[in-house]
Parts: C-alpha cells; structure tokens; sequence
C-alpha cells in the first residue's frame, strides 16, 4: 500500500473565499499499479499529486506514502521524503539545461549523498532500460521530446521511488512519442514496483492503466479501466 | 556544487563576462592601491624613514593642524626639549623646499637639514659635515652628480658628501644637510620641528607649549598627504563597492532566470541548503578567478608602470583590497541567491 489518501480536502485563498481545489479524496494506489488520472482542466488533477508528492499540505484528511503518513512532518522532513521515496515525471521533462543525460541521473545520487560508484552503474542501468545508452553525453537541448521525458522518468527512478508522479507526461509529444512514453511508464510500474499516478488528458492510453479515475470539480471517481476505454472510444 | 560546475561550463560566455567585469574590476583596484601607496610614498617617505618615534611641531593656531610648511621652533627647543626627563633623543628637523643647480641642470628638492642620526641609509659616500649635502640617490642621478661633486643652491655652492638611498617629501626628492647649513639654505635662524623620541608627548608639550603627534600622525602635516590620501582610499571602496554590486546584480538576474531549474531540483528532493552551498560556490568561483587574474594582470602593469608614475605594490596591497572585493562581492551574491532557498518546489509541477 504505497499511497493512501482519506477524505482529503486541499483549498487555496481566493480573495474573500477559498477555492476548493480537492474534496473529500480517498484512494488507495499498491506497489506495482499504475493509475492514470483524467479531468478537466482545473479540476484538481496537479494538486491532488502536489498533495501526494508533500509538495502542499492537506488542509483535512490523511496522506501517507509508503506507510508513512505526511501530517505533522517538517519542511526537511518531506525533503527528505521526496529524495528517498518519491520520483516525479514533469509535463517539461524538467531537465536541468547543463547537466548531461548521465549528470541529470547523477545529481539525484549526489543529492542524496550516494557513493559516485553505486550511483554511476544505476544510472547505466536506468538510462538502458529507456534506450537512452547511447545518448547519455548529451544535453536536453540536444534531445528530442520523447527522449527528454524518458530521461526524466530514468531520473525519477534513481532514488528507487515507492512512489511515482506524472504530470501530463505527453502533452508535448506526438502520438507516436506519447505512447512509447506511456508504456514505459507501465513498464518500469510493473518492474520497480512502483506506486504509480499519472495525470492525463488523453483517453488513449487508459487501456494501458490498471486503474483510472476521474477527476471533477476536486472530487475524484474511480472508474473500471473498461468503461473508461469504452467511453474513450465513443 | 554538481550543479555549479556544470553551469560554470555550459553557460562560458556568461560567466566569462561577469568574470572578466571583476577581473577589469580588481585590476583597477589594485592599481588603485598600488598608486595610493606609491603617493603615500612619494608625499611622506623622508618622514617616514626617521627613526624617532615622535615629531614635535609648533602649536598650530586656532582652527589650523599641524603643516611642516609652517611650523617654526626656536633653535633653543631642541636644548630645552633634551633637559626633559621624559624624552630620551630629540633631533633638530629643519624642512624646506627650493630649486638645487649642477652644471645647469636643475631640479626641484626637499630640503632637509638634521643631525646624522636621522639620515637614511647611504648607498655611497658619508654624512654631510658643514658645507655638504647628501641628495637621494634619483636626485643624484637627476642632476648627474656623485661624491665630490659640488651643487649650488641660490648664491651657496655645497659639496656632495655621498648619496643617500631614495626618500621623497612632498612629491619631491631630498637633499640633505647638517641644519646650520640648512638654515642657510632657508634663510632662517629657527627650526621646523623636532624628531624625538619620548615616553609621554602631552608632558613635553606641557613643557615647551608645542604640539608633538606620532611619526604616522606626522604625515598629516604635509601638504595635501591627507586629501590626497583620502581621495583614493574613497575611490578604492567606491570601486569595491561597484564590483559587490556588479556580482550581486549578475547574480540575482541568473538565479531567477534558473528560478524553475531551482524549483525541480527542490521537488526532487534538494534542500534549500544544498542550492545554497551550490550557488554560493559557483559564485566563490567566479570571484576567486576574476579576482586573481585582475591581480595579476595589475602586478604586471605595476610593473611596466614603475617609475613612470609612482607605484609600490606590497603583498598586504594586493591582498587586502582583493580580500575585501572576495568578501563583499561574496556578501552580495549571498543577497541575491538566498531566495534559492525560497523557490516553491510546487511551481516545478504543471505547465506554468
Ligand atoms: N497554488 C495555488 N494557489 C491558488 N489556487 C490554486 C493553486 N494551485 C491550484 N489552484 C487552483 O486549484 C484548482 C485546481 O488546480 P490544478 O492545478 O490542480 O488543476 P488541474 O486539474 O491540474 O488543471 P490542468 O489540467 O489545467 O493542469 C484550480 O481552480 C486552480 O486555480
Ligand atoms: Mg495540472
């Protein structure tokens, strides 16, 4: 059970009232399962893997991540968390400018104060295991957008995350792209045992997805994968 | 600093440009110094070099400081200063400036009539008995005279009696004298000042209604040392300044500009400490590089300067400065990278 959300509300200020951006979320997402989120857009999707990445508190409710539950923790507490226990994917790619496709993977280990060594080969590993081996010297300018979110995905599991969060990984990328990145994304779930959750817009790739839930006006539905496709193909 | 110097080689014309605006920067403050301490010597080395602890000068008048061009003592001080139990050497000082003559070639000098203990070390030659004088070794050199040679100062013609190592007073060189022929040179029968050595300057002064500062306090008592002095020291910490200023502008455009970078280093996990440490180091970097080839490059123009115009480069001239512009340009890069530490991990999710 590597994320756990009860009766989660997350609200923002807005001038006089509150904006209400997650209400009353409860899930549950297992080591090895890949849940695919769509809605639309400001319906809550980012906030509920903020809330689940202890990068925004839960105004009520409780979070744990791989048994761990967020309340209570302190700023450097969850940095912690997010070093050790949490890899995320960015709509970007989010790759740092400088920095190699070897270096993006090795900051996490230099972060993390890992022996260059150990982190040397779980990069070579990782950056295998996405077809990147023979570009690891080269820059994300240099890259074309589906190699930059494998490169990201690599990164996210460099710390062997429990848990995975993707925000709208394709949005950027053609069809093609798009669904090499999504099957890995289901790949490296099923390998790394990863609790996976990924934000999208595209109905697509439900088939791909072990669970799918909908997100509307902050509340979040769970679906049968095999409606949601049924729809999607409407 | 992984992250730094990766930067430092990606972004290479960026950082060269700030480097280089900081090189060009300590290059002029070191100059700077360098050519405040070659007036500093030029203006006040003949005093510098006296070996007493103390000078005694008139009492100046009202609202006046002391001004070796015009103070004046009875030749009597010196016999009434030596009768005080507190003072343990005085020396006559006699201080005027005139135009010296050999073969006509002239040249402008200090002239400075006292005893020879307070002569400098002589490169050729002896101290001056009556009739003689000692110039510096540039005057000599200037005027084309060595030992044995003679000079003539107004109606008075002189023999050089050695050649002493190089001082200068007032910008220009001496020429030194027992202090009757000085005043003969000065046309006065009174002293300057006195050079003493003394454990309690307020009792002589109690004593002989004189004012008596430290050597270094002397300096002050030729003119335009002061201003002259406090004009460049102004500029240097101007300059030191620009520069902090220069590091913490460049710093604060290139930490927003990298603002998203930083928030997904933050939510991968980075603390604020660890950009912190980073930035900072990158910026350590940097100023450390431009810092030393600026000093460098201002050594080596020293160098190609000296004797053009007066410079004098210490190992404390080159690093003080330059540890200043370290620090306060470390200060400012401080000022505009801590709100790495404050970078909202959250921005890094989303599109925007
Ligand atoms: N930091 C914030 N401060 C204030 N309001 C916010 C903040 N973050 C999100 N919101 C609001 O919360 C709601 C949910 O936003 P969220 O970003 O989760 O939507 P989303 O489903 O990810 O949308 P999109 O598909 O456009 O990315 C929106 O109304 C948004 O305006
Ligand atoms: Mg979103």
């Amino acid at each position: 059970m590597s994320l756990n959300l009860h009766s989660v509300r997350v609200t923002f200020p807005d001038g006089d009232h509150r904006i209400t951006a997650l209400d009353d979320v409860t899930v549950t997402v297992r080591a090895g399962e890949m849940m695919l989120v769509t809605g639309p857009s400001g319906s809550g999707k980012s906030t509920l893997l903020a809330v689940a990445g202890a990068l925004t508190e839960a105004g009520s409710g409780t979070v744990s991540v791989a048994g761990t539950p967020l309340a209570g923790l302190g700023r450097s507490q969850r940095d912690r968390l997010r070093r050790t226990r949490i890899g995320f994917v960015f709509q970007q790619a989010n790759l740092l400018p400088s920095l190699t496709v070897t270096d993006q993977l090795l900051l996490i280990g230099h972060i993390n104060g890992e022996r260059p060594a150990a982190s040397r080969d779980r990069a070579r590993e990782l950056l295998a295991r996405v077809g990147l081996t023979a570009k690891e010297g080269r820059r994300p300018h240099q890259l074309s957008g589906g190699e930059r979110q494998r490169v990201g995905i690599a990164r996210a599991l460099m710390g062997r995350p429990a848990l995975l969060l993707v925000d709208e990984p394709t949005s950027a990328l053609d069809h093609e792209r798009g669904l090499q990145v999504m099957t890995m994304l289901a790949e490296v779930t099923a390998e790394q045992r990863t609790a996976t959750v990924v934000v999208t817009h595209d109905l697509q790739y439900l088939p791909l997805a072990d669970r799918v839930a909908r997100m509307q006006d902050g509340r979040l539905t769970v679906e049968d994968p095999s409606r949601a496709v049924g729809r999607a193909q409407m | 600093m992984f992250i730094a110097f990766r930067d430092l080689r990606y972004a290479t014309g960026r950082f060269a440009l700030v480097g280089s605006v900081i090189t060009l920067m300590s290059l002029l403050v070191v100059l700077l110094s360098g050519l405040t301490a070659g007036l500093s010597a030029a203006s006040v080395s003949a005093v510098s070099a006296l070996p007493v602890g103390s000078v005694t000068f008139e009492q100046p008048a009202d609202g006046s400081e002391i001004d070796f061009a015009t103070s004046s003592l009875p030749v009597d001080t010196v016999a009434r200063a030596r009768a005080l139990p507190e003072v343990t050497s005085v020396h006559p000082l006699g201080i005027s400036t005139g135009r010296v003559t050999k073969d006509g070639r002239t040249s402008a000098a200090t002239f400075i009539g006292t005893d020879t203990a307070l002569l400098p070390e002589f490169r050729s030659g002896t101290a001056p008995g009556p009739g003689e004088v000692a110039p510096t070794a540039g005057l000599a050199a200037e005027l084309g005279v060595t030992t044995g040679d003679r000079l003539t100062v107004g109606a008075l013609a002189l023999t050089v009696s050695g050649v002493t190592l190089d001082t200068s007073f007032s910008h220009l060189p001496v020429l030194y004298t027992g202090i009757a022929d000085w005043q003969q040179l000065a046309h006065t029968s009174t002293i300057t000042a006195l050079g003493v050595d003394t454990s309690d300057r307020a009792a002589v002064d109690q004593a002989l209604g004189t004012r008596t500062t430290s050597r270094e306090d002397a300096f002050a008592g030729v003119g335009g040392y002061t201003s002259e002095q406090n004009s460049l020291d102004a500029m240097r910490w101007l300059l030191i300044g620009i520069s902090a200023l220069v590091v913490g502008s460049f710093f604060t455009v290139w930490t927003i500009q990298r603002r998203h970078d930083l928030a997904v280093v933050r939510a991968i996990g980075g603390t604020p400490g660890y950009l912190l440490r980073d930035a900072l180091g990158q910026a350590a970097i940097v100023l450390l590089v431009g810092a030393a080839l600026g000093a460098v490059a201002a050594i080596g123009l020293g160098a190609l300067a000296d004797g053009v115009v007066p410079f004098a480069l210490t190992v404390g001239a080159v690093a003080q400065p330059l540890l200043i512009m370290f620090g306060l340009g470390l200060v400012g890069a401080a000022v505009a990278v801590r709100t790495v530490a404050t970078v909202d991990p959250l921005t890094a999710l989303g599109a925007s």
